[in-house]
């Protein structure tokens, strides 16, 4: 059992290689490709094809390097020439490293050594496949300098500002205006009064009776609006003490902003990549810390346009992922051993007398997770979606079709239960589902 | 034949005018609602200043109060793990095969895990040893998470660090000069400590090993070791048995470590008319009495000349000594006669505590040559020798011994002199015990060294001659322990760990080239017998001094050292609490003792007539508890006061019993757990039979005996039983009678769809859950109680509540005694005696049978009717039923209203009168952190004031099918199990899929042996017994 989970594992590292490197780097091919068209003209004087360069950079080197940054690996922002000033050490050097850094570290070369022991004695990976050119090419794409920061676009803020100012001018000009019409009717009137006196007519108004008398003496009325009122503060009532223990929209800030929308919505991580347990488990699993960090190893920042967005949330998304590194032990460059397990909130919470189970929803009748947690993948912070009531479960039950294909436990059962209902396909209500004891228990 | 046969519970049944029994059949609960009691006092009441409206008012106010409380959710936090290991998921269950070895139980068994806390205990069925899980071995899990474990190593009351524990221990041990070292352990069969020890003496001088078992078998192992070299007992494997002769030996129960109960039982089943004969003679009624064929009756001194004749009738060997009485001899003789003529098929087995006797037993087992017999495959299970322990008080006591180290054992509860042992103790001047608890041993004992429990340790365990069972942990050590092996390996100064030790010497030794993580994956290993390395003696002294060496003529010897004592005491241990060290175990102190059915206590049983002569009664009082009499036993000058007496139909006239096990006093127990008197002071010369006066003391007892719980309220058809006779020769009907009930005046069977007050669904589609219960496989031992209680978080609800019936088992193992023959017969002869001296023989005559009353065990659980009586007067539905033919209960749904209980023939639902979890007022193992570590995550704990019952394991079935819904095939063929199926060794309990075809409930459930309980109610249950076929031919 275990041996085949482990298999499982390693195949979710290896889809995972594959997920990160399509989306990232077509996104940074994208804008690449614009810093590309900016700077190509002033940077073309090496030999190298920074465009390839960028591409052999995000599928060989990215896992352990960065261009402006230390991580498993030192930062490479214009490392050939860093290392010709410093060290004096030529591109032949440079080919042997990539190409096979433990033997260069075996011949003795004094410089090979002083990396390896300052970089925690980890040999890097040897690229023997990679061509003269190809190396030329990372270099030229290492060589590039930094582009500066994207100018925040600052109209998205303000227009919104200006609106609310011109709509409190507006209200203010009208309650002005009202206030002076009413002045003007007051004084009108007072003045129409003083005339009449002043001719002698009687203006006294005739005593009638007030309306709210009238209206509490007429029982009719009186019966009709009580039954009104009875009944709408029953209907309140009702609704209020039906929600009570309904956390539908709930909606908890969490110690991490982890943002489904980025990981389900825009990165299109399979949902049961994180929450595997689903699959197989009554519990779909808050994932570990370790799940992160297949991929977080080597995303210890977003890109500048994420960052913008999340802006506008009011999150700093790189704060959360160094957070995530906080809570996990890891320094940037290997795990400290120091680790703070996350106290994430609970959103979705079933009462202990309901008995859910994933894997029978997830992996036997293949639902979709939408379907009872909602568009995760367009939630920034994640809320309930459903209300979990047991009605709820209970229509889903009675309109569901089991899905019985490719299964050969429902070969019998739902050949002679059909036969039985005289339908074409069974619901999970005709299976059973509707039975106490299938959650109770 | 026999099916008209009477049964009863109770002595108290056999009174025709007891009001008692007459309430309980009339009504559900027997005590009347004391309405007085809180309405009685007119003038209090009316003078009270709080009116009915105040009250109404305070009353509704509290209740809108309590329930906006409850509007607020709380915030619930889930932790998930840092880095998750991958044979984890949450959720899923994981399994592990291990051993328990405690000194007195040793079995093989699975440990199923849940998020990495061990929550149950199974049957290992790849395990070919003696192991099976019992009671106890089960409900063992349960001292992993007691509060009340050595939480780190203790200097005189304090917590002192591992690491001064070594230093002080290292050098104090280097510097005793030559004084004895000795460790005094139990029964540990274990290869590895073996050679661990052995270094240790090569390291240290004077070294000495001395095994303890608190409870002895010494008398065995000498006699095993006189006849066959090795130290050890003889196996027996009794599914090999037609004729089962034996002399006070409880083999279903704890004889010579027990674990005999599956391969009886296979034997016990007819089948193609054939089936074991059983005859055991006693003292005390065991449950191999209570399970055989024929019991006799007679005194401990009785049993030696009986064993002895047995010899010589089977041999034809004179044997002299005394005579047996007429009837004794008859018995005796006819049981010769049957071994004789069984020959290679009988076995005779002895539990009596003498070398001769015992060597008489193998000597008749191998005049047999029984098949069942083998005295090759050494059993391993119980290693202590009497002598040595004595040797060892007298030179502590003489201070010779310079340090003492003990394992395992707790020789101030068990020693018989345990005063000597104390006054020996203070002259040692390094004592160590090795303890899970601060008991009566180590709180005396210089250094504690907090022990692991089984199931965090590492072992390996000899069960068997080259039968290996492998211990490995099944949880990291949830305090700060370190296991016996671990401490020997530094002082030898050997830095390994225990299990790269054990890897070494598996390797070496046991394993013959195959592989190491196999054995442990399979946790059993069967090796290649040789002259395995436990032969290794490290003690100093010579066999010679101590082992006692049978007589050249042992049965001559045997039935001439028969001493007659006017009462006579077999002190014996009880199916649930063996030797005592699981004491602090609630599971265990309310487990109903599958014989007399009281729980929470130890008592002295004694016979109707005994109890008569000596003014002791019985009574039960109103609420259907059992009250009892006070007596002293005395034994050569020790007296244990006031024993409890329960009146023990079966007992032996001039004989009483005692168990073990109970009257424990340490610090390492809650309050509620030190109950009953310890009988270890009685336990002189480690003889279980003593000569023993008995006196009568003032007080009345309460006992907590479910014995009148639950009455079937007089209805029949309980218990259908038959001769093999009429088995075999007689038709179906006539002893498995179908019942009729009357359709327009003509008799119609119940099972006719005609007489059917409900129109039946059509059960055919899907699965269709049936559970068999064979009455002939079913030993009474009751490790169904315990898993069930394990399975389900069945709470314990501690002895004054079970005194009111209101045990929480959803599972009862009912106990019947049965006359000879009908109650009928015994009215009619009463009737007509006339004169004196027909009145003199006849009544004698009548005594007889609840003297030695035949009995029949059956388990009783929800019966899961199809037409069940209790869904259809629930007010809320919360009991419905489900088309798998599982009765459904919906605790949230139910609002106790207790309709069902009042409407169930059965009694089987319990209700929950009080919050059993976190309720200070039932402080047991669901009132802490660590205890509630052991509930099932995927059952719903209880709450206050719902009813529960028996689910048939739903949440069991319903991942059978969840499993082969994920793998995406049907069912596989005895797939589905529940918690009572599987832990049953001796395969009384079958459960499966009657639409199944290939399962092997179809068989049994259309077995000419098959019938439902109260059939004639019409509510046709998913519970099917199978009627108990005895085999009564006398030749």
């Amino acid at each position: 059992m275990k041996k085949s989970y482990q298999s499982l594992d390693d195949n979710y590292l290896y889809n995972m290689k594959h997920v990160i490197n399509r989306t990232i780097s077509s996104k940074l091919l994208s804008f690449g490709f614009m810093l590309f068209l900016t700077f190509s003209i002033s940077l073309n004087a090496q030999d190298g094809d920074p465009v390839n360069g960028k591409n052999l950079f995000n599928a060989n080197c990215a896992a352990c390097h960065k261009l402006d940054k230390d991580m498993t690996g030192p930062m490479l922002r214009n490392v050939e020439m860093r290392l010709a000033n410093e060290e004096g050490l030529d591109r032949e050097w440079l080919n042997a490293w990539i190409r096979n850094s433990s033997a260069l570290i075996k011949s003795g070369d004094a410089y090979a050594n002083k990396v390896y022991n300052a970089w925690n004695k980890t040999a890097m990976t040897a690229f023997p496949q990679l061509s003269d050119q190809d190396i030329s090419d990372i270099l030229a794409y290492t060589a590039q300098p930094k582009p500066p920061a994207p100018e925040p676009v600052a109209g998205v803020v303000a227009q919104p500002a200006e609106q609310g100012i011109g709509q409190e001018l507006i209200l203010g000009a009208l309650a002005v205006l009202f206030g002076l019409l009413a002045m003007a009717l007051i004084l009108v009137k007072r003045t129409l009064n003083r005339f009449a006196e002043a001719k002698g007519l009687d203006v006294s108004e005739v005593k009638r009776k007030p309306i709210w008398k009238a209206f509490v003496e007429n029982q009719f009325l009186m019966l009709v609006t009580a039954i009104f009122f009875l009944l709408a503060s029953g209907y309140f009532a009702y609704g209020y003490f039906m929600q009570v223990g309904i956390d539908q929209g709930y909606e908890p800030v969490q110690p991490i902003h982890y943002s489904h929308r980025i990981h389900a919505g825009v990165n299109e991580i399979d949902c049961k990549y994180c929450h595997s347990s689903a699959r197989v488990s009554k519990h779909s699993g808050i994932p570990s810390l370790n799940v992160c960090m297949n991929c977080h190893k080597s995303i210890g920042e977003v890109s500048e346009t994420t960052l913008a967005e999340g802006k506008e949330y009011g999150v700093d998304y790189n704060a959360e992922i160094q957070k995530l590194y906080d809570a996990v032990g890891w320094d940037g460059r290997a795990y400290t051993g120091e680790t703070k397990p996350v106290k994430w909130i609970r959103i979705h919470n079933l009462p202990d007398f309901a008995y859910f189970n994933h894997s029978q929803h997830v992996s036997v009748a293949g639902v979709e997770c939408q379907t009872c947690h909602g568009p995760v993948e367009e939630m920034e912070v994640l809320y309930q979606h459903a209300p979990l009531t047991m009605g709820w479960c209970i229509n889903c039950h009675r309109e569901t079709e089991v899905n019985v294909k490719d299964n050969e436990y429902y070969a019998k059962i739902h050949e002679e239960l059909s036969k039985k209902y005289g339908v074409e396909k069974l619901t999970a209500a005709q299976m059973g589902g509707l039975e106490c004891g299938k959650c109770h228990y | 034949m026999s099916s008209n046969k009477k049964y009863w519970k109770s002595v108290e049944e056999l009174n025709e005018n007891s009001s008692i029994v007459e309430t309980l059949r009339q009504n559900e609960f027997v005590e009347e609602i004391p309405t007085d009691e809180f309405l009685g006092d007119k003038e209090t009441l009316e003078s009270s200043s709080t009116s009915r409206r105040d009250f109404l008012k305070y009353v509704g106010f509290s209740t809108a109060a309590a329930s906006l409380a409850a509007c607020e959710g709380p915030v619930i936090k889930s932790i998930p793990y840092v880095n998750q290991p991958t044979e984890i998921i949450p959720g899923v269950a994981n399994y592990y095969a291990t051993t328990v070895a405690d000194g007195f139980d040793f079995a093989s068994i699975l440990v199923k895990t849940r998020e990495g806390r061990p929550i149950k205990i199974e049957n290992n069925t790849d395990a070919v040893t003696n192991g099976t899980a019992n009671a106890r071995v089960h409900a063992s899990i349960l001292g992993l998470y007691d509060n009340l474990r050595v939480k780190a190593p203790m200097k005189g009351g304090k917590d002192i660090s591992w690491d001064t524990f070594m230093s002080e221990t290292t050098s104090k041990l280097s510097g005793l000069g030559d004084k004895q070292i000795v460790f005094l352990t139990s029964t540990i069969p274990s290869p590895s400590t073996a050679k661990l020890v052995g270094e240790f003496s090569e390291k240290y001088v004077n070294v000495k090993h001395v095994t303890y078992d608190a409870i002895s078998e010494s008398a065995t192992l000498d006699a095993y070791e006189a006849k066959y070299g090795t130290r050890g007992m003889a196996n027996y494997d009794l599914s090999k048995a037609m004729t089962i002769v034996s002399v006070g030996a409880d083999f279903i129960g704890d004889w010579q470590g027990g674990g005999f109960d599956a391969g009886y039982a296979k034997n016990r089943v007819p089948e193609q008319g054939k089936m074991s004969r059983h005859i055991q003679f006693e003292s005390n009624m065991s449950l191999s009495g209570a399970n055989a064929d024929k019991r006799v009756p007679l005194k401990p001194s009785e049993q030696r000349l009986a064993l002895a004749k047995l010899y010589s009738y089977v041999t034809g060997n004179s044997v002299g000594g005394a005579k047996l009485s007429e009837g004794l001899d008859a018995a005796v003789k006819s049981a010769a006669k049957q071994l004789k003529k069984a020959g290679s098929n009988g076995v005779v087995m002895t539990g009596i505590q003498d070398v001769n006797a015992q060597t008489v037993a193998l000597e008749i087992n191998e005049y047999l040559n029984s098949k069942a017999f083998d005295a090759k495959t050494t059993v391993k299970t119980r290693q202590g020798n009497d002598k040595a322990v004595m040797q060892l008080i007298a030179d502590m006591k003489a201070g010779k011994v310079g340090a003492l180290i003990m394992n395992g054992v707790n020789p101030m509860y068990t020693l018989p002199n345990s005063a000597d042992f104390s006054e020996g103790l203070k002259k040692t001047e390094l004592s160590i015990a090795f303890s899970m608890k601060q008991d009566e041993t180590s709180v005396n004992a210089e250094y504690i060294a907090a022990l692991p429990h089984s199931l965090e340790s590492w072992g390996d365990f000899e069960f068997k001659a080259s039968h290996y069972s492998m211990m490995q942990p099944t949880i990291r050590p949830l305090f700060d322990t370190k296991q016996f092996q671990d401490v020997l390996l530094a002082w030898n100064g050997n830095d390994t760990l225990y299990r790269d030790y054990i890897k070494e010497t598996w390797e070496a030794d046991i394993l013959n080239g195959e592989s190491f993580n196999k054995a442990i994956q399979d946790g059993v290993y069967v090796g290649i017998p040789s002259e395995g390395i436990m032969a290794e003696n490290v003690t100093a002294e010579t066999e010679e001094e101590t082992t006692e060496a049978p007589r050249s003529n042992a049965a001559t010897a045997l039935a001439s050292s028969t001493k007659v004592g006017a009462m006579e005491l077999t002190l014996y241990t009880k199916t649930g609490m063996g030797d005592g060290q699981q004491a602090n175990n609630p599971w265990l102190q309310e487990f109903p003792d599958p014989i007399t059915r009281t729980s929470w206590d130890n008592y002295v049983t004694v016979s109707r007539a005994d109890a008569e002569a000596k003014g002791l009664i019985n009574e039960n009082v109103a609420n259907g508890g059992l009250n009892g009499s006070y007596a002293n036993v005395t034994v050569n000058g020790v007296t244990v006061e006031n024993v409890p007496v329960l009146i023990q139909p079966g007992q032996a006239k001039g004989s009483v019993g005692l168990s073990f096990g109970y009257g424990r006093t340490a610090d390492g127990l809650k309050e509620e757990m030190k109950t009953g008197v310890n009988a270890y002071p009685l336990y002189q010369n480690f003889s279980a039979v003593q000569e023993v006066s008995i006196e009568k003391t003032s007080g009345t007892h309460e006992f907590a005996c479910v014995q009148l719980h639950n009455t079937l309220m007089g209805r029949g058809d309980i218990i259908k039983e038959t001769s093999l006779e009429v088995f075999n020769t007689k038709d179906k009907h006539i002893w498995n009678e179908t019942p009729v009930v009357s359709l327009d005046h003509v008799e119609t069977p119940v099972t006719s769809p005609d007489v059917d007050l409900w129109d039946s669904f059509d059960r055919s589609v899907g699965h269709h859950f049936n559970l068999s219960i064979d009455l002939n496989a079913c030993t009474g031992c009751g490790a169904c109680v315990i898993a069930c209680h394990a399975e389900n978080n069945v709470p314990v609800v501690g002895k004054t509540e079970m005194r009111r019936s209101r045990d929480m088992h959803w599972l009862r193992i009912d106990r019947y005694y049965s006359s000879q023959d009908s109650f009928e017969g015994d009215n009619d002869k009463k009737d007509n005696i006339s004169g004196l001296g027909s009145s003199l023989s006849e009544f004698g005559e009548m005594e007889s049978p609840a003297d030695n009353p035949q009995v029949a065990f059956q388990p009783v659980m929800c019966q899961h009717c199809n037409h069940a009586p209790c869904e259809t007067v629930c007010p809320v539905a919360a009991t419905s039923h489900g088309r798998q033919g599982q009765n459904h209960m919906a605790y949230n749904r139910c609002v106790g209203t207790r309709y069902c209980a009042n409407n169930c023939p059965y009694k089987v639902r319990r209700f929950n009168w009080f919050l059993y979890s976190q309720n200070d007022e039932f402080d047991y193992y669901m009132n802490d952190d660590l205890g509630r570590m052991v509930l099932n995550p995927d059952v719903t704990v209880r709450s206050r004031g719902v009813m529960e019952k028996c689910s048939m394991c739903i949440q069991m079935t319903q991942k059978t099918i969840l499993d082969a819904k994920r793998d995406g095939r049907p069912v596989n063929k005895d797939e589905f199990k529940t918690a009572c199926s599987a832990a049953c060794s001796s395969g009384a309990m079958t459960f499966g899929d009657v639409n199944n075809e290939e399962d092997k409930i179809t068989e049994l459930v259309n077995d000419d042996r098959a019938y439902h309980l109260l059939e004639h109610v019409g509510v046709k249950p998913n519970v099917v017994y199978q009627t108990k076929v005895r085999n009564t031919s006398e030749a």
